[in-house]
């Protein structure tokens, strides 16, 4: 189903900062982690956005925002118009209904005590209208079938199933209360290479079957690529770069993007001599302190003075898509 | 060259220089469990010779790991037990030596590098008392002396500020430059065989090419024999000269990377290939192997890739495939690998 153009979630300039604290007694703010420094996109109804970077780059912070599991220290977040951290109350609950996550380790997200039947059945217990007390078992069982497990495990506990029949128990809960919205924080990365086709498969059936919109947090960009319908590249708590598929793939505009792209191993072994290899050097800086301006000039070969005075905005620049660079220019890493 | 004048030669039998550096033949690893008997490895036979790279292909439970462990003596004995086979270095039995012998040759001629550098390193002493540790312990080296090399292997694999940074422990450095501090202690002593064990699968992906760059580097320099495992087709792609896939603790195929590549001769490899999401496939149902790898201790008879094979016939669920020559430098566990090869399936 091809995505509408209405929006669902609108993200404007969503902000999250920790503070750092010293002192026992007096405990005073000393700085803060820029998790999440100003981030703004639209997601469609039934459409798959990706959202790619290293570790630290705040993509799982962005993940609980919308979840509603932190407060973002400025900015919004609309579902439906509706601005998440203004909800309280049954609203609240409602918008919680409406936006649901898969996460990343199935051994570890299923509580080994419950039976398979009251995982997948607790949203019930909080969401009652969803479903009656009666009907919930037959319901349960329905998710099962729709993941492709059978409906008679309903009693079994997870450590009866293998890792990706536990990661199919963790999609059928995040179905449960038929939500418009699914983050899933990195859903195959704990998966065997045999297991994770399969998963990617379940994922895309369900989108097309109920309209799914997704969120799809990944560090691996062949999947990120196979799924999605826009990219979002994030560095140090911003997106540097968004655009179609095709555009982050092939036309991509950043120097991170770039790296990023080129640093990813190619699994074809021709002309591996020859290829376009941009090695960035040193790490991420940290999130409390970035550097001015550009934050990616640390790292950056195109860097020049003025990275360092003038932040560069996310807009249309080379390559004819969101990019935040002020040398921006498009260049095929993966086919040069 | 003469890496290692303190070492004992007479390790080194006069028919060294026609056997490969290293070679496992046949071996064999079983855990006993308390749900049974777990054969780990069964018969995984490989050589690695100076400055090659073989890259081990295998999901988890395919007895990659095992059987480096094996290769380094690093198996706890028991629950393990090695029924059968050898790990021969320069041609000798590593398995038929004594214990202090093998502690000669561990670390100093054969070093490992693990996937989790944080945990591999200890966490209340100083990188560079760690890293001059292989001095003082393997060569009698005063502690000043020894942390002078440990700058010296700092600043090899290109750690910045290396004199400074020699004091810092571990929890002080990023994921990246612990695996550096890890590689720094593994090339200490000049080994002659780096198995490295998935050592970029807890890292992103441009620290990962940072990494596997200095790993390449440091094995031309030095001429070592590499053996990389790791479950990532990618990387595979980009270092092995050789690779050796492994399913249910048996190796189902091997082949020079780029014939493998090119054309697969085995079901279960083919299929991992095919399941890599690819550009002109967007928008369409990945290729999926179908089912589950098998549960260890409950192997399926005959070949054990059969439940999930799109070329599966009779004899496959009774009939072990042995390992098929189809050229001289491939290999192949299927019954059916020529129609593997040709790609048809009925």
């Amino acid at each position: 189903m091809a995505p509408s153009s209405e929006a669902i979630l609108e993200v404007r300039d969503l902000v999250k900062h920790f503070p750092l604290s010293q002192g026992i007694v007096f405990k005073r703010q000393i700085g803060a982690i820029k998790a999440v420094d100003g981030v703004s996109f639209d997601l469609h109804r039934g459409e798959t956005l990706g959202v790619v970077g290293e570790s630290g780059c705040g993509k799982s912070t962005l993940a609980k925002l919308l979840m509603a599991l932190e407060r973002p220290t400025s900015g919004q977040a609309k579902i439906n118009g509706v601005d998440l951290a203004k909800a309280r109350g049954s609203e609240l609950k409602r918008m919680r209904r409406n936006i649901q996550m898969v996460m990343q380790d199935p051994y570890t997200s299923l509580n080994p005590r419950m039976t398979v039947g009251d995982i997948i059945g607790e949203p019930y217990e909080i969401h009652s209208e969803v479903a009656p007390k009666g009907d919930r078992r037959r319901k349960v069982q329905e998710l099962l079938e729709v993941v492709g497990l059978n409906p008679e495990h309903i009693n079994r506990y997870p450590h009866q199933f293998s890792g990706g029949q536990r990661q199919r128990i963790g999609i059928a809960r995040g179905l449960a209360l038929q939500p418009e919205i699914i983050i899933c924080d990195e859903p195959v990365s704990a998966l065997d290479v045999s297991i994770q086709a399969q998963v990617m498969n379940l994922l895309e059936k369900l989108q097309n079957e109920f309209n799914l919109a997704y969120i799809f947090i990944a560090h691996d960009l062949s999947v990120v690529r196979h799924i999605s319908d826009r990219v979002a590249v994030m560095y140090l708590g911003k997106i540097v770069e968004l655009g179609k598929d095709a555009d982050i793939y092939e036309r991509p505009a950043h120097p991170y993007t770039q790296a990023l792209l080129s640093a990813v191993p190619v699994p074809d072994p021709e002309g591996r001599e020859g290829r376009e290899r941009i090695i960035l050097q040193g790490d991420p800086p940290s999130p409390a302190d970035p550097p001015s301006g550009c934050r990616f000039r640390t790292r950056c070969w195109k860097a020049q003075d003025i990275c360092a005075e003038q932040e560069p905005l996310l807009e249309i620049r080379a390559g004819g898509h969101l990019s935040a660079c002020h040398f921006a220019e498009a260049h095929d890493v993966i086919n040069a | 060259m003469v890496k290692n004048p303190s070492i004992d030669t007479s390790l080194l039998p006069a028919d060294a220089a026609t056997e490969p550096l290293l070679a496992v033949d046949n071996l064999h690893v079983e855990f006993t469990t308390r749900q049974g008997l777990v054969r780990a490895v069964n018969g995984v036979s490989y050589t690695v010779n100076a400055g090659e790279s073989l890259a081990v292909l295998g999901e988890s439970g395919s007895g990659k790991s095992v059987t480096a462990q094996a290769i380094m003596g690093i198996l706890d004995m028991p629950p393990a037990r090695i029924p059968k086979g050898e790990v021969r270095f320069r041609g000798t039995d590593l398995l038929k030596l004594s214990d202090q012998a093998r502690s000669q040759i561990r670390g100093q001629r054969i070093a490992m590098i693990f996937q989790d550098a944080l945990s591999a390193l200890n966490p209340v002493f100083t990188v560079g008392w760690q890293i001059s540790e292989m001095f003082r312990v393997h060569r009698g080296m005063g502690k000043r002396d020894a942390m002078k090399k440990a700058v010296e292997l700092m600043d090899r694999v290109r750690i910045p500020a290396a004199k400074q940074r020699v004091n810092d422990y571990p929890h002080q450095f990023s994921g990246g430059m612990r695996q550096r501090i890890m590689i720094a202690m593994s090339i200490a002593l000049d080994p002659e065989v780096l198995i490295a064990d998935e050592p970029t699968t807890a890292l992103d992906v441009t620290v990962q090419a940072q990494i596997m760059e200095l790993l390449a580097e440091l094995q031309r320099e030095s001429n070592m024999g590499l053996i990389l495992i790791t479950h990532d087709l990618g990387v595979v792609a980009d270092v092995a000269d050789k690779i050796a896939v492994m399913y249910a603790g048996r190796i189902v195929e091997n082949a020079p990377v780029h014939d493998l590549y090119k054309n697969p001769g085995h079901p279960y490899s083919k299929g991992l290939l095919d399941s890599i999401p690819r550009v002109d496939q967007k928008g369409q149902d990945l290729y999926a192997i179908k089912g589950l790898p098998p549960n260890l201790l409950d192997m399926p008879p005959g070949c054990a890739f059969h439940p999930r094979c799109p070329y599966r016939r009779d004899n496959c669920v009774t009939d072990v495939p042995p390992l098929y020559e189809i050229s001289g430098t491939r290999g192949s566990a299927c019954h059916y690998y020529r129609e593997v090869l040709d790609g048809t399936v009925e």
